[in-house]
């Protein structure tokens, strides 16, 4: 399906705003919009919010043979799915363009600035090695996908640990998880990929663009960078001339942006930590909803207001936090899963009170209901149907009672009056 | 522009006792989800002697007959109107067209003596550069790629190409045409247009004490701002987005905090 295309009253108010400082989410020029970094259950599952734009790493490791030239090197294979599910205007199983060019910059900003040690992948030089890849799914497409990305993939590569391995003699031996801990990897440095757009060939430039922003921009620059403020990669696409000093403005703002964000990767990977330490709910399991079944969510809208932040607090002080009633099942031996039992059932059903019965009188009333259903298909030609349209009213009667022809019809036909006839006393 | 005529495209009626409407009467007002079910509660036993009277219910979008049962097939809240019309009101985003829906679409290529204009639907609707007020063969309407267009269905038909009008029955263009100089254009939720566009609308009379501002609806979740300033447009823009997920007081005082705010 194609996308939706931007309307030029859009790109007119866009630039205009651009030119007044003004955002469309109320954001400053070096703002980043509201991140948010969350783990799955297993080991190397990282999701990143950024706004609207919802990315998801997925970090797995294969013992494989290495390749012929590096023989005592691990290999790292980076993967870019863009699902129709981010944007309609992305298509599945083909490679876009865009998609080559994310792969290819994710592949620049975390394999060749070399930040994971390929070296300790290595089990038996040239026969196995680790081979560890990275899937970068996009959820949603809200604009600065590559940003995104960079930081669920590190993000990901350092939640990662990998089953640990044993040689003796020839033999190799893969540990489960229960027998010997597992490994993270050994991660030297975190560089974070931070994109500039242009506008009005490059005499406007703003952080973290958004999907509409993103299309009206004249040039792109990505900046790679870690916190030590070493570059990784840097790429401008988009073909603007840009200045030396603008170059240099862009690489002090990225420094700043890349240090606040991997302080926030390291703060997210440290609750993870302490969360599955303490054995309480972590990644999705925190997410798990608590009675509910749908959630209206809506980010704040930054609306530029006095006096609201005092306020606001008050609200938040005096209000309770409700209770969370958290289900707790009921195991009777150790191992044993059960589903259904021992919980109350509080999707609010009506037929609570046959299943806590006994396992015969659900047969008895399984087998009431397939009475009853011989019942109904039997009564079925009896049934008086009318079809969908209004005008043609059929009257479906079983062949043996003849009689009854005259008032059904008769029936069916007063009903349409008196329905009419209220209508027409509506009006 | 009640809900309830205004998407009924896909009414259907069907014929069932008494029990079926008190069941739907009873969850009026209740969150449902698509694979919920109205059954009829069938007696053991049928008097031959006397007829039942078949009752009719109306359903409107969301609900959907099959055999003697009745399914619910989207999420959202079930609504009644009197006497018998039940529909599902719900906040999707993606915009099925019906026939005599106004709409804001932006038109995508000129070819020849159609246009063709992206609505947000599933494909794109054409629209005749003859159906503007006043255009004939020699005289065409000044319309380019990229400009918005407030236009009607005329064709809405799952099997045909939609088709847009830009002028009513009589030949006017009745606010119809080609707009959108200057403002901002965002979407919302299919719910909240609704809203906005039902005759005592507590969002659009909460907003009009706000800023004045001009603001196009189109019923397929598209809405056009402008007033005065980039900000106040922004202002609003951002209002009308989180007004989807608000209740009336939240809304309401939102709309007081952004009246005493600086601005």
């Amino acid at each position: 399906m194609k996308d939706t295309p931007l309307s030029n009253c859009e790109r007119d108010f866009l630039l205009k705003a651009i030119e007044e400082k003004k955002r469309l989410d109320g954001r400053q020029t070096y703002d980043y919009r509201k991140m948010k970094i969350t783990f799955g259950t297993d080991y190397g599952c990282c999701f990143v919010d950024l706004g609207k734009t919802r990315v998801m790493a997925q970090v797995s490791g294969e013992l494989v043979a290495p390749k012929e030239n590096r023989p005592n090197e691990g290999i790292m294979f980076f993967n870019i799915e863009l699902s129709p599910m981010a944007s309609p205007a992305f298509e599945q199983g083909r490679q876009s363009e865009l998609s080559v060019k994310l792969n290819r910059q994710l592949e620049r900003c975390l394999r060749n600035s070399k930040c994971i040690d390929t070296e300790s992948l290595c089990v038996v030089s040239g026969e196995k090695v680790w081979q560890i890849r990275v899937d970068v799914h996009m959820l949603n497409h809200d604009g600065n996908l590559m940003d995104a990305a960079s930081i669920a993939a590190i993000t990901a590569l350092c939640h990662f640990r990998r089953p640990d391995v044993g040689i003796q003699g020839d033999e190799v031996t893969v540990y489960t998880p229960e027998e010997r801990d597992p490994i993270p990897l050994s991660i030297y440095h975190m560089p974070v990929s931070v994109s500039f757009s242009f506008f009005q060939q490059g005499t406007y430039l703003l952080v973290d663009p958004c999907e509409r922003e993103e299309r009206v921009m004249d040039g792109l620059l990505m900046i790679a960078m870690n916190k030590h403020r070493e570059i990784c990669s840097i790429q401008s696409s988009g073909g603007i001339m840009l200045l030396k000093e603008q170059v240099m403005r862009c690489s002090k703002i990225a420094s700043v942006k890349v240090s606040e964000i991997t302080e926030l990767i390291s703060k997210a990977l440290e609750n993870d930590k302490r969360a599955r330490k303490a054995g309480g709910r972590c990644g999705f399991a925190e997410s798990m909803p608590q009675e509910r079944i749908t959630a209206l969510k809506m980010d704040k809208t930054s609306v530029e207001m006095t006096d609201v932040s005092d306020r606001a607090n008050d609200i938040v002080q005096k209000s309770e936090a409700p209770p969370q009633t958290v289900p707790s099942p009921v195991v009777p031996i150790p191992g044993v899963g059960q589903v259904g039992q021992g919980l109350q059932n509080t999707w609010g059903l009506e037929d609570d009170e046959e299943e806590e019965n006994g396992e015969e009188q659900d047969e008895k009333i399984t087998e009431m209901e397939e009475e009853q259903h011989e019942k109904e298909e039997s009564r079925g030609g009896d049934v008086v149907e009318i079809s969908d349209s209004e005008e043609e009213e059929v009257v479906i009667l079983h062949p043996e009672t003849p009689d009854k022809t005259p008032k059904n019809t008769g029936s069916s036909f007063h009903q349409k009056m008196a329905a009419t006839s209220k209508k027409r006393q509506k009006k | 522009m009640g809900p309830s005529n205004s998407n009924n495209n896909t009414c259907e009626r069907s014929c069932c006792r008494v029990a079926m409407f008190s069941g739907l009467k009873e969850k009026v007002g209740e969150v449902l989800l698509p694979g919920d079910e109205f059954s009829l509660e069938t007696d053991d036993t049928i008097s031959l002697t006397e007829h039942v009277k078949p009752e009719k219910v109306v359903c409107g979008p969301g609900l959907r007959r099959s055999g003697d049962r009745l399914l619910v097939c989207k999420s959202g809240v079930l609504r009644h109107k009197q006497p018998n019309m039940f529909w599902m009101d719900s906040q999707q985003r993606r915009y099925v067209p019906a026939k005599g829906e106004t709409v804001i679409g932006i038109v995508t290529v000129k070819s020849g003596d159609v246009f063709k204009v992206d609505f947000g639907g599933s494909e794109q609707a054409s629209l005749s550069y003859l159906a503007f007020e006043g255009a004939t063969k020699r005289n065409r309407p000044n319309v380019q790629v990229g400009d918005l267009v407030f236009s009607q269905f005329i064709i809405a038909n799952k099997d045909m190409e939609p088709e847009l009008v830009c002028m009513d029955s009589s030949g006017r263009a009745n606010g119809m045409g080609v707009f959108g100089g200057g403002g901002l254009l965002f979407s919302v939720s299919l719910g909240l247009v609704r809203r906005l566009l039902s005759p005592h609308s507590g969002v659009l009379s909460d907003l009009q004490q706000l800023f004045p501002c001009e603001l196009v609806v189109g019923m397929n979740g598209r809405l056009w701002v402008k007033s005065s300033s980039v900000q106040q447009t922004l202002v609003i823009s951002n209002l009308l987005q989180s007004c989807d997920t608000m209740t009336a007081q939240q809304r309401q005082q939102l709309f007081r905090r952004v009246a005493q705010g600086a601005l």
